[in-house]
Formats: C-alpha cells, sequence, structure tokens
C-alpha cells in the first residue's frame, strides 16, 4: 500500500470516528426525555436531509455525470412509486436504479 | 460481555424485506469500482471501508486525492462533511444507555454510527428493553458494516464490467431510498419539519457556502422545527 493512501485512509477515518465518538461522550448526561434531546433528533433529521437534498442536487462522483433533469424525474417517479406501494421502501429503491441508468444512457 | 440473543437479533434485522442492506450493498460496490479507478489497490480499497465506514467520507477523500490535496485539507473536508455524525449519535445512544452496561461498548459501536445502521434502530428500538438495546445496536452495526465491506470487494472486482450508466444508477439508490425513509418517518410536526427544511435549506446553503451547507441546514432547520414542535405542544 502506497505511505500517501494509507495516510488518507487514517486521516478520513480520524475526521469520521471523531464526530462519532464525541456525541457517545456527550451522550452520556443527556436523558431522552429532556428537550436537549429533542432538539438534537431534529437536528440529526435536518441534517441527513440536508445531505441527501445535497447528494441528488450538488453531487459528487459519477452521479454528477447525470443531468438535472434525469435526477429531478427519478427522484418525483420514485416519491410517486414509494406513495402508491403503501410506502414500501424496495420498490422505488430499485426502481430508481434502473431508471437512472436508462435515462442517463438515452437522455 | 455482547449478549447473543439480541446481537443476533439486530443482525438479522438487515435480512428484513424494507432493509436497506441491498441500496447499501449497491453504494459500497459503486465505491469499490470508484476507488479501483483512483488506483486503489483491493487492501486500500477495503481498509477504507472498514475504517471509514461512511459514503460521503470516502467520496470526498477520493476526490481530494485526485486533486492532490494536502492531509490537512482531507482531514477538513472529511470532518466537515461527516460532522453530522455527531448529532446523529446524540439523538441516539440516549436511548441505549443503560447502567449495567459497560462503557466501552458505547465508544466501541459509536463506530456503526451511519445513516442506514440509524435508522433501522430508530425504528426498532421500542421493541427492544432497554438494557438489551446495545447488543442489539451492535448487531445491527456488525451487519452493515459487514455489508458494506462485502460491497467494496464486489465492486473493486467487478469494475470492469459496470458501465458508466449502471454506476451512476447504482449511485443514486442510496439517496433515494434514504430519502424514502425520511420522508417514511415524518409522523410527527417535529420530525415532519426537520425534514423538509433539511431538504430545502441544504441545497439554499451550498450557495453560500459549499462546505458549511450540510452542517448549517441542518442546524438551522432543525432548530426551528424544534421551536415548531414544542410551539404546537404546548
Amino acid at each position: 500500500m502506497s505511505i500517501n493512501v494509507v495516510l488518507a485512509i487514517l486521516v478520513t477515518s480520524l475526521a469520521t470516528f471523531s464526530s462519532r465518538f464525541l456525541g457517545a461522550v456527550s451522550s452520556e448526561g443527556i436523558k431522552e426525555t429532556s428537550k436537549l434531546f429533542r432538539w438534537f433528533n431534529c437536528l440529526a433529521y435536518s441534517t441527513l436531509a440536508a445531505l441527501i437534498a445535497r447528494t441528488i442536487i450538488f453531487p459528487v462522483g459519477v452521479l454528477s455525470d447525470a443531468s438535472y433533469l434525469s435526477r429531478a424525474i427519478v427522484v418525483l417517479f420514485c416519491l410517486f412509486i414509494f406513495f402508491i406501494s403503501k410506502r414500501n421502501f424496495v420498490y422505488p429503491t430499485v426502481i430508481s436504479a434502473i431508471i437512472m441508468a436508462l435515462l442517463s444512457e438515452y437522455l | 460481555m455482547i449478549n447473543k440473543e439480541f446481537f443476533f437479533k439486530g443482525f438479522k434485522s438487515i435480512l428484513a424485506p424494507d432493509s436497506p442492506a441491498i441500496a447499501l450493498g449497491c453504494c459500497f460496490i459503486a465505491i469499490g469500482a470508484l476507488l479501483k479507478n483512483l488506483g486503489f489497490n483491493i487492501q486500500e480499497s477495503i481498509f477504507s471501508t472498514m475504517l471509514t465506514y461512511a459514503l460521503p467520507g470516502s467520496l470526498v477523500m477520493a476526490e481530494s486525492l485526485l486533486v492532490g490535496a494536502s492531509l490537512l485539507n482531507i482531514f477538513l473536508a472529511v470532518w466537515f462533511v461527516n460532522a453530522r455524525l455527531y448529532p446523529m449519535t446524540v439523538s441516539l445512544f440516549p436511548l441505549m444507555m443503560h447502567k449495567s452496561q459497560p462503557k466501552w461498548k458505547y465508544y466501541f459501536s459509536c463506530h456503526f454510527i451511519a445513516v442506514s445502521a440509524w435508522l433501522i434502530m430508530k425504528s426498532n428500538y421500542k421493541n427492544i428493553e432497554k438494557k438489551h438495546r446495545i447488543d442489539f445496536w451492535i448487531g445491527i452495526g456488525s451487519a452493515t458494516w459487514t455489508t458494506a465491506v462485502i460491497g467494496t470487494f464486489i465492486g473493486f472486482y467487478a469494475s470492469d464490467y459496470l458501465d458508466k450508466n449502471i454506476m451512476i444508477g447504482l449511485a443514486i439508490l442510496n439517496p433515494i431510498y434514504f430519502l424514502c425513509m425520511m420522508v417514511g418517518a415524518m409522523k410527527t410536526i417535529q420530525i415532519g419539519a426537520s425534514v423538509i427544511l433539511g431538504l430545502l435549506l441544504g441545497p439554499i446553503f451550498y450557495f453560500l457556502s459549499p462546505e458549511w451547507s450540510i452542517l448549517l441546514g441542518g442546524l438551522v432547520g432543525g432548530t426551528i422545527a424544534y421551536f415548531i414542535g414544542e410551539l404546537n405542544v404546548n
């Protein structure tokens, strides 16, 4: 293994683990019925939603090669499938990959 | 030590029909293929998934390496993207804290905090007695972590057979799965407002600061949603 790559992986894991570990340490003094816990719960859901929106609208990696239109079509169609399938998670997930691959081929 | 009954109960939860295992595995297949294309060998790719176990962080590291960023830049870029793990941990671990359990279990298992495992635990914790939730959580985390490692392995070796369109298809799986799970979790005003505000504010803040957009979107959106929920209760 090249030293640069190994160091990059170690730095990445350190940056990632620090947030997790600080969270675990902070959790010791927080009761699940407290207002602070409810606030953190809101922060967690909101941060995840922000991450998902950013991943779809401003992606990094291979997804950035797909057009905005094709990403928008996939998201809206999959949400439609999600609701008509009585909130089934698997159908829209599998369909999203198929539609996205087809759209990026032909659109 | 770890209670085997609850550990395996958690481990098996990724076999449920609505489990994120397929979406998670497919995304790490894409990561494995990406890392190989960047010049990583198989050991480095597996090592990266095992130690980092966070998709956005791995992507940022890969892109940073590509442009020749320094180690400090990589650390800061990954920290910004993965700082979301802090509120995720604080909003989950108090549900599992029990005085009879040793602290090392919590410090060790915080490595498993990731969107997929977090969402599984959030939707299942009420069915598990509080004392055993940490063992159940370690089971879930081990299963999703193993799925990620296997996905990376498959992706690394399958990369020669995956064309660009298939890779794009695999890359959209995880965001769509998480989007559906978040929409499905909108059962209270507080959570509903958190999700909607996060979805709106994340991209808006991106125009102000791409690095801070996730944190700012989450902080502002989550805080507004918290007060909306509290006012509604009062």
